[in-house]
């Protein structure tokens, strides 16, 4: 149950691969890191290039997990 | 057409290309927007990320639409930095009459805005810096806060 977590842009983090079975325990595990908290609240999240809206999300192994904070483009 | 180019576009290379294959195509009304990068602020120039999965599915969803009224839309877009007085931004809207395509110009370049996954700095004392005041989160954003 691995999946991969990307952050783009300015929120300037490598990926990780973690082993969680939805968005929910995601959320909880992201969390723990402080300078993570302000991107969590401000960030859209894709589920392999997906949008997702909903936390109960599952996922499956091999899922790649993308956060997308506030764009500005042009 | 979407293009993506590392640094300042080359408008007047980019633009001729589109018009030479549009006219030729028998749209009556080729409508660009170019964005040039502005002195404000003290910025040396402006530097960009994007996210080119989602941008080619935003830009699809666009040509789909525009597709269903006879238009076309094209965009390109720096990626990298772009100095002062050059050019990040290309959108245009090709159709065969002129009002489709002024419509679709604007509502095209407002949901760029809001919507393509993109992401600016300011570049200053040659730091990168999120222009994060100028930014709007994505429809969804905090689910996982």
């Amino acid at each position: 149950m691995v999946v991969t977590v990307e952050f783009l842009g300015p929120i300037g983090k490598e990926p990780i691969e973690l082993e969680v079975r939805s968005l929910e325990e995601l959320s909880s595990f992201l969390a723990q890191d402080a300078a993570l908290q302000p991107w969590l609240k401000n960030s859209a999240v894709a589920v392999n290039d997906e949008m997702i809206t909903d936390r109960a999300h599952p996922l499956k192994s091999g899922d790649r997990v993308t956060l997308l904070p506030p764009v500005c483009g042009g | 057409m979407l293009e993506i180019y590392d640094g300042p576009l080359e408008v007047p290379r980019i633009l001729e290309r589109w018009y030479g294959v549009q006219r030729r195509r028998n749209f009556g009304a080729f409508i660009p927007f170019v964005g040039t990068v502005r002195d404000e602020g003290g910025i040396e120039g402006l530097s960009f990320d994007l996210y080119r999965p989602l941008l080619e599915r935003w830009f699809n969803h666009w040509q789909e639409q525009a597709a269903k009224r006879g238009a076309e839309v094209a965009m390109a877009h720096s990626c990298g930095d772009v100095p002062l007085f050059e050019s990040s931004y290309i959108a245009a809207v090709s159709s065969p009459k002129r009002r489709v395509a002024l419509e679709l110009i604007d509502r095209f370049v407002e949901d760029f805005k809001a919507n393509a996954p993109i992401w600016k700095y300011d570049l200053r004392g040659g730091e990168r810096i999120y222009a994060a005041d100028r930014s709007q989160p994505l429809c969804g954003s905090g689910l996982l806060g």
